[in-house]
């Protein structure tokens, strides 16, 4: 094809207009800075769409390719590409940085180009690891996209914030640094490649495959964040500001679980087929162990956090199970925990804002004050909780499906998400939501501005949308993820 | 012997004309400066950087891809000694721009002996630079070194310059001693000091192992102690501290370039023979340079103090690279390795000469700006300025995309390539340590609110390098390829065991 360079465009489009952004200087010039970062977010997601307008289903291969010499030192290609799998995130990912950009519009007030531009960077830093096709320019995206996350949290977050961006950046690059040695050890079995595609057809004996997944399953599950390595997330989540949630939730976590299809999955198969059996156990107890400590938590977005690790704990379990099913649930399950998370950190965002707290204690009655916020703010805890005709529902409901056929106990063990999903949440939404009017401050509490409502309203529409019909979201990645199951039963050793 | 078999031949001069040009030019200047009655010394100072721009010159008109020996085979001009010359003199120039308005606020070191001395310590580095003998490294390596003893000396009412003076000339004088004792027992067991000679010696196996092993430790320590890698760096923080910034600046970046060369010439073309011995105490040195840099340099709440630790951390890096070029008595991996070596010293000079110009930029008469606290609020005070030092500590921790990454993945690739799986394994969980306190820096300056709200006052040419040096980590970042093919072409056209 030779049309324009899509995916080079919405990795340096949103870049570039941080830069722009940036050069507002500043916060004088803070209205200039949003608009302009508005328009550079809104365009970056308007050249994400042609992906998939001009998408070819029928197709495992990976389209939009663009490649170019980078550094031939070390044959290093700067090589892109999107197949099924990958191209649903960059419009995610694209879409979910204009929410972030409104959702700070009014709440930031200092370093405002600053905040607007780190976003923006991010975004398209974000794109270019789910298009990264070399290992290198992988890796080189992967780890750049700590640093404005790193910022963040450490200027605009909460009191804890300095200890919070440590254990962030600290926590994930110990992961990535062992990803590169599996990397470099990948180029030199390859025979001087660095790209993915060639690794998918490099054999390596099994204790390779072993070593190799291990490491990477250090840097993946510290992203992802997998029980024992989630620590960080928690204190992460409650000390960014609310953009910085958004994007930690909706988008950062996806990384790791995109590792693992583009990474662990085919170049490791027989080692993943091997060690299958830790990752679903640690999905498990991600999924109920990980639930029941949401039940307890005292501050919404620790709930939320933790509700987070729950549910990346099925997409695991799902991609572990090495069905077509499951596999598809479990990326149906990432864009949909995506919009759900991104809207409830969004929601917690807009109470915050308002009574500048997150204790669950604080509120209560909140529905008598702000009507058409409670409403919004039940439909994403529903979601949450996976009901049906909600787009959370489809994703559990099809890694259980697959769950089932390999084994029952652990789709039995999986199921009680379902209980303890609406366990926490609901219960959550009972305690802010309903009830009497607890204090004053909730009686003065305004409803929600036609922005927030429009944030809101977007978000749900896709929510409600996708559960009613996820067909076109799951019908792009059929031929990848079948492809890449083929690929996955063939043994790597020889 | 009769008369006739005694003339003298004039050697050839030519390869050695910078040389000579610098020498002439150093003498001319000392005396210039006796007629200088201008207090800020432009004259001197300008004479000075034309030198150096003269020296490039004159290396640029010179350079060639031929190995040429001169001097009796003691001097040798070759593409890598063009290269690191020249990228010497650039170091050179930029140290003395960023240097000049720190050295003007203070009345004791705004004089000509800080020029005079700098261009006396770059003939030495590019005397070291061109060993072609190793009484030629020696040579060089004391001219550099007794040059920099009263640099570090200059302040001398500063009983911290004084204290870190007498501790290097003490300890570099030990060092130097380890040196040439290393190198009486080569000349023992070999017969010659011709780097040539005795590499040919050594291949024709007309050597007593265990004497040359025994000198070798001599020399590897001798290295180790010029480099500052554990556990020979007990000098290092305490001489970066004392001495002045702008001094710190230059010893902090230029000289690193004359080790690498030496420990090209020295080992890879003199001793390759003995790699094996000398790439396991490499090895050795570098695992604790880097363990021990990076933990101490948490420690430090002084910023030369602690980039004195993270200098020792990355002259760590610099001998894994240089420890994986020889595997099994195969050197096909050494062009890979020395060349990730070189790439991996260029990247650090720049960076490193551009957080030290970072220093002297926010420093002011009266005013150090050495402590870390003193770095709070940066960017309330200038966000551009900050930007350059926030992209300059991810650089020297190695984050993508800045080019500190490229070298950390250059040297890692080799230690993979030669099979040292662990070693690198090891090297990355130590600069997981190493990232936490440049991530600090960047902490103090972007989350925290000013304790001082001054504006910066520097001259506009410094404001001006100084952004173009943070930039150029970033450029360099995003397109490291040439710079990696210029090192990889140097060490190609001056390692001697590729034949």
């Amino acid at each position: 094809m030779s049309e324009a360079p899509l995916l080079s465009l919405a990795i340096w489009i949103p870049i570039l207009a941080g830069l722009a952004v940036l050069a507002t200087g500043g916060d004088r010039n803070a209205p200039l800075a949003r608009v302009l970062a508005l328009a550079g977010a809104l365009v970056g997601f308007a050249v994400t769409l042609p992906l998939y307008t001009g998408f070819d289903t029928s197709t495992p291969a990976m389209q939009f390719v663009e490649q170019h010499r980078w550094i031939s030192r070390f044959n290093i290609e700067y090589l892109l590409g999107v197949d099924g799998i990958s191209m649903l995130f960059l419009i995610l990912n694209s879409f979910i940085t204009v929410i972030v950009i409104l959702a700070g519009w009014q709440v930031i007030d200092s370093k405002v180009a600053q905040y607007n531009a780190a976003f923006l960077i991010m975004s398209g830093l974000l794109n270019g690891i789910f298009s990264a096709l070399d290992g290198v320019l992988f890796y080189v995206f992967f780890e750049a996209s700590l640093i404005p996350l790193y910022l963040i949290i450490g200027i605009w977050g909460g009191a804890n914030r300095v200890y919070a961006a440590f254990k962030f950046f600290l926590y994930t690059l110990l992961g990535s640094l062992l990803l590169l040695i599996a990397l470099l050890y990948l180029f030199f079995a390859s025979g001087g490649s660095f790209s993915i595609l060639d690794w998918h057809q490099t054999s390596l004996s099994l204790r390779e495959q072993v070593w190799i997944f291990l490491a990477f399953l250090v840097a993946f599950a510290v992203k992802i964040p997998m029980w024992p390595v989630h620590t960080w997330l928690p204190d992460a989540h409650v000390e960014a500001p609310t953009g910085g949630s958004i994007v930690l939730a909706a988008i950062a976590l996806k990384l790791g679980a995109y590792g693992f299809v583009r990474f662990s999955l085919p170049i490791t198969p027989d080692a993943s087929h091997e060690l299958s059996g830790l990752i679903v156990a640690l999905s498990l107890i991600a999924i109920v162990y990980i639930g029941f400590v949401a039940l307890v938590q005292e501050d919404m977005k620790k709930l939320v956090a933790y509700s987070s690790i729950a549910h990346m704990g099925f997409v695991t379990l799902g991609f572990f199970i090495f069905s077509a099913i499951g596999i598809e649930g479990a990326l149906i399950q990432m864009i949909s925990h995506g919009f759900i998370s991104g809207a409830m950190f969004f929601c917690i965002g807009v109470m915050y804002d308002r009574m500048h707290s997150r204790r669950i204690a604080d509120y209560g009655g909140v529905v008598n004050t702000m009507p058409k916020f409670a409403a919004f703010f039940m439909l994403f805890a529903m979601a949450n909780a996976g009901l049906p005709a909600t787009s959370g529902f489809v994703g559990e409901f099809m890694v259980i499906l697959g769950a089932v056929q390999s084994n029952f106990w652990v789709a039995f063990a999986a199921a009680t998400t379902l209980i303890l999903g609406a366990a926490y949440t609901l219960w959550m939404v009972k305690r802010v939501v309903f009830g009497k009017v607890a204090n004053d401050k909730v009686a003065a509490l305004n409803d929600i501005n036609a922005r927030e409502f429009t944030i809101l309203a977007l978000l749900a529409a896709t929510v409600i949308g996708m559960g009613l019909y996820p067909q076109p979201f799951s019908e792009v990645m059929h031929s990848s993820v079948n492809e890449l199951l083929r690929h996955i039963a063939v043994s790597k050793i020889q | 012997m009769t008369l006739a078999e005694m003339q003298f031949v004039l050697p050839d001069l030519r390869p050695a004309a910078a040389e000579l040009f610098v020498l002439a030019m150093s003498c001319l200047i000392l005396i210039v400066d006796l007629f200088v009655k201008d207090p800020r010394r432009t004259a001197v100072f300008a004479l000075t950087i034309l030198t150096l721009l003269g020296a490039a010159f004159v290396t640029w008109a010179g350079a060639s891809g031929e190995v040429v020996y001169t001097f009796s085979n003691m001097y040798v001009h070759d593409f890598m000694a063009d290269v690191l010359k020249l990228l010497l003199y650039l170091t050179v120039i930029v140290v003395l721009f960023y240097a000049r308005a720190y050295l003007l606020a203070r009345p004791l070191l705004g004089r000509s002996e800080f020029y005079t001395l700098t261009l006396f310590a770059t003939l030495g580095m590019m005397v070291m630079i061109s060993a072609g003998h190793f009484l030629t490294i020696y040579l060089g390596i004391e001219l550099l070194s007794l040059s920099l003893y009263a640099m570090v000396a200059l302040d001398r009412d500063s009983p911290t310059a004084a204290e870190a003076a007498m501790k290097y000339l003490v300890l570099g004088a030990l060092a130097s001693g380890l040196l040439l004792y290393g190198m009486s027992m080569v000349y023992g067991a070999v017969g010659s000091l011709e780097i040539a000679e005795v590499a040919e010696r050594l291949q024709a196996g007309q050597a007593n192992h265990t004497i040359l092993v025994f000198g070798l430790v001599f020399l590897v320590a001798g290295i180790a102690f010029k480099l500052g890698v554990v556990p020979f760096h007990m000098w290092i923080p305490d001489v970066y501290h004392g001495a002045p910034t702008a001094v710190t600046l230059f010893l902090g970046t230029a000289p690193k370039l004359a080790a690498f060369a030496i420990v090209i010439r020295m080992l890879a073309n003199g001793l390759i023979v003995l790699s094996h011995d000398w790439q396991m105490m490499l090895i050795l040195l570098a695992v604790l340079s880097i363990g021990i840099g990076n933990i101490a340099a948490i420690a430090q709440h002084n910023m030369k103090r602690m980039l004195a630790y993270s200098a020792i951390a990355h002259m760590g890096f610099l001998l894994l690279a240089l420890a994986s070029g020889v595997v099994g008595g195969d050197a096909r991996y050494a062009l890979n390795a020395y060349s990730s070596a070189m790439f991996y010293i260029v990247v650090y000079v720049l960076s490193s000469a551009g957080t030290f110009g970072m220093i002297l930029l926010l420093s002011r008469a009266g005013f150090e700006a050495d402590n870390i606290d003193d770095y709070k609020g940066l960017n309330r005070r200038n966000p551009w300025f900050a930007a350059m030092l926030m992209m300059l500590m991810f650089s020297m921790a190695g984050i993508p995309f800045f080019v500190g990454f490229f070298a950390k993945f250059a040297v890692l690739q080799a230690v993979v390539a030669a099979g040292y799986l662990w070693l690198a394994i090891v090297a990355v969980l130590l600069s997981v340590v190493g990232a936490f306190y440049y991530l600090r820096i960047v902490k103090l300056m972007y989350f925290d609110a000013p304790a001082d709200a001054s504006p910066i006052h520097a001259p506009l040419e410094v404001k001006l390098l100084i952004s173009l040096n943070g930039l150029a980590v970033a450029v360099l970042g995003l397109f490291p390829d040439i710079l990696m093919w210029f090192c990889l072409l140097a060490v190609r056209l001056s390692l001697t065991i590729l034949g």
